[in-house]
């Protein structure tokens, strides 16, 4: 009986001590939530931060709408977005500081002979116009169309730059960068897009113009596929000494080659 | 007379010790009794945990599912062809994703049924004992892969195998889901069909066979009509696991929301309609989403009503 009050005390302390930990915000750390896209650039910078600082440093990987909604209900310090602010999300307060370009790469097939692709193409593929490899210089088979689910900032970002909202006629709809860079890797007739800085060899990256995804042409703007990292912050809330010093470290100079060696091109220095 | 009384004395002290003995004895029968209770308590408690649970959810589900259907409609809801959740009109019709789902399952049951059923009658009447319970492990350990595996195997090999052999531009359809959950509801079929034929009496068999009936005939004729009841609820059991399958589906079936018209479209069903948007949501959509949900949610609990009346069937 004493033994079995014993323990229920103990699981009681043991479970106020967790609530505990729930409630108080975590002192001297940064949160920040947000792009599935930014994982890679965000993580890099936040290891180096946590690293020379010593404040803990975390990320969530929910999505650009997800991680700006966090912003706004104070949920994270900085939210990140692979996208540019929407009007209304600048009217409700919100600011948009860009870190970094990240060129989107139209990736097909390693076996397919097709190398370079206009916009206007890439377009018309897109939306059904053109259907057949042949038709832009390829062997002879149907183009199946790979992207990313509605409401992704890489499928936004793509169909934002090429202008083909709502008109794409997708054959799969996948969930993750990976998965479409996979399903290319397998299929010869597929065309994908995703973040230049996650292509492998298993996929081709075609040049769009004439112009391959580099860090030059994204920088100089010739690589028309591209589309802002942004650090989404409410204004006229101050931020939190942590987030401040994390804010200003990773918009600074040094910061530049952890953002170019996560494989985008910084925005700041140099 | 002194030994008279020492005899008296003593007598005193047995009657004492006596009354001492039984109030020990009802005392420590009053503390079982206390204990007895306690446990009973907190037995009722773990077990209104669980219940709780599923109110929490269906009451959730309820609320935070209707009002999009109010909004929306419930025939423009429920038959609408059209689902176009981002578009600047969106469109919420999720007649798409039910007949996927419907489809799915029926396609899954129609080829794991068969295959199930006739390993439970091998592995029940036919089997030697060594074949059987290596093939039982097999069965478990089939049951015991993660889901997410099966995705990925589907995705990098049925996919590709697909689009070879039938020479189609991609392979991530409707039959690629089919032959998957078919793959995974085969361990459920399997173990309550076994446990369904188990259970029927020897004396049925012998019977049978006494009349001079052929084994495979005394099976067929006699064993499975008499578990047959255990046997549909393992068909139902399967029914349950396929339409509640997400990970899986949304790895091979490619997602897209159209009108499955032909087994190797691009399709999505009810529970990856939810999960492939849950995260970047907002507004009219996920209300929408949790719509949704409650539709699936109505289909699982019919499912589990269908399986409640068999299990009972057979057990009278």
């Amino acid at each position: 009986m004493k033994k079995m009050i014993r323990l229920m005390t103990v699981t009681l302390l043991t479970l106020s001590m967790l609530a505990g930990c729930g409630n108080a915000k975590a002192t001297g750390s940064v949160s920040t939530d947000g792009s599935t896209s930014m994982e890679k650039v965000i993580g890099a910078l936040g290891e180096a931060f946590q690293n020379d600082t010593g404040i803990s440093f975390t990320y969530n990987s929910t999505g650009s709408g997800p991680g700006i909604k966090a912003v706004q209900e104070g949920r994270c310090d900085i939210g990140l977005s692979s996208r540019d602010l929407k009007a209304e999300e600048k009217e409700a307060g919100l600011n948009g500081t860009i870190l970094a370009y990240d060129g989107i790469a139209i990736i097909v097939n390693p076996e397919n002979p097709v190398t370079d692709l206009s916009v206007e193409t890439i377009a018309k593929i897109y939306t059904g116009e053109i259907t057949n490899w042949s038709e832009v210089g390829g062997n002879d088979a149907e183009i199946v169309l790979i992207g990313r689910e509605a409401g992704s900032g890489t499928r936004d970002g793509f169909e934002s730059i090429t202008d083909t909202e709502e008109l794409c006629k997708y054959r799969q709809e996948l969930t993750s960068t990976g998965d479409v860079i996979t399903t290319v890797s397998q299929n010869p007739g597929a065309i994908g897009y995703a973040s230049v800085a996650s292509v492998k060899d298993t996929v081709k990256a075609v040049t769009v113009n004439g112009v391959a995804p580099t860090e030059e042409t994204i920088k100089d703007g010739s690589y028309v596929v591209q589309r802002p990292f942004v650090l989404v912050t409410k204004s006229g809330v101050e931020l939190s000494d942590e987030a401040f010093k994390f804010f200003t470290y990773i918009t600074s100079a040094e910061a530049c080659d952890i953002i170019s060696a996560a494989g985008v091109v910084p925005a700041y220095g140099e | 007379m002194i030994t008279q009384q020492s005899t008296k004395i003593e007598q005193i002290h047995q009657d004492i010790r006596a009354e001492h003995k039984t109030h020990v004895e009802w005392k420590r029968r009053n503390r079982t009794q206390t204990i007895e209770y306690m446990i009973h308590g907190i037995f009722l408690l773990l077990g209104l945990i669980t219940v709780g649970c599923v109110l929490l959810i269906t009451v959730y589900l309820i609320i935070s599912g209707i009002p999009a259907i109010r909004q929306i409609g419930l025939l423009d809801f429920l038959f609408g062809k059209e689902w176009a959740s981002t578009a600047s009109e969106p469109k919420y019709g999720i007649l798409p994703f039910i007949l996927t789902s419907v489809y799915g399952t029926a396609g899954a049951i129609l080829i794991g049924v068969p295959v199930g059923f006739m390993t439970a009658v091998y592995l029940s009447k036919l089997a030697s004992p060594k074949v059987k319970s290596v093939m039982q492990s097999a069965v478990s350990l089939l049951a015991g892969i993660p889901s997410v595996v099966y995705g990925l195997v589907g995705m990098l090999v049925l996919v590709p195998g697909i689009r070879k052999i039938f020479n189609v531009p991609d392979g991530a359809s409707l039959l690629a889901a089919i032959i998957v959950l078919a793959i995974m509801i085969l361990p459920s079929i399997i173990k309550m069909s076994i446990t369904a034929l188990d259970a029927v009496p020897k004396e049925y068999e012998d019977a049978s066979l006494a009349l001079g009936a052929t084994p495979v005939e005394t099976y067929f004729k006699v064993s499975v009509p008499a578990a047959k009841s255990g046997i549909a609820a393992a068909v139902v059991l399967g029914v349950g696991r396929a339409i509640g399958e997400a990970m899986v589906v949304m790895m091979v079936a490619g997602n897209v929301p159209n009108m499955p018209n032909s087994l190797f479209q691009s399709v999505r069903f009810l529970t990856t309609a939810v999960s492939s948007e849950m995260s970047y949501s907002s507004g009219l959509q996920r209300q929408a989403l949790f719509s949704i949900a409650l539709v699936l949610f109505m289909f699982i609990m019919l499912t589990n009503a269908m399986l409640n009346f068999f299990l009972k069937r057979e057990r009278e």
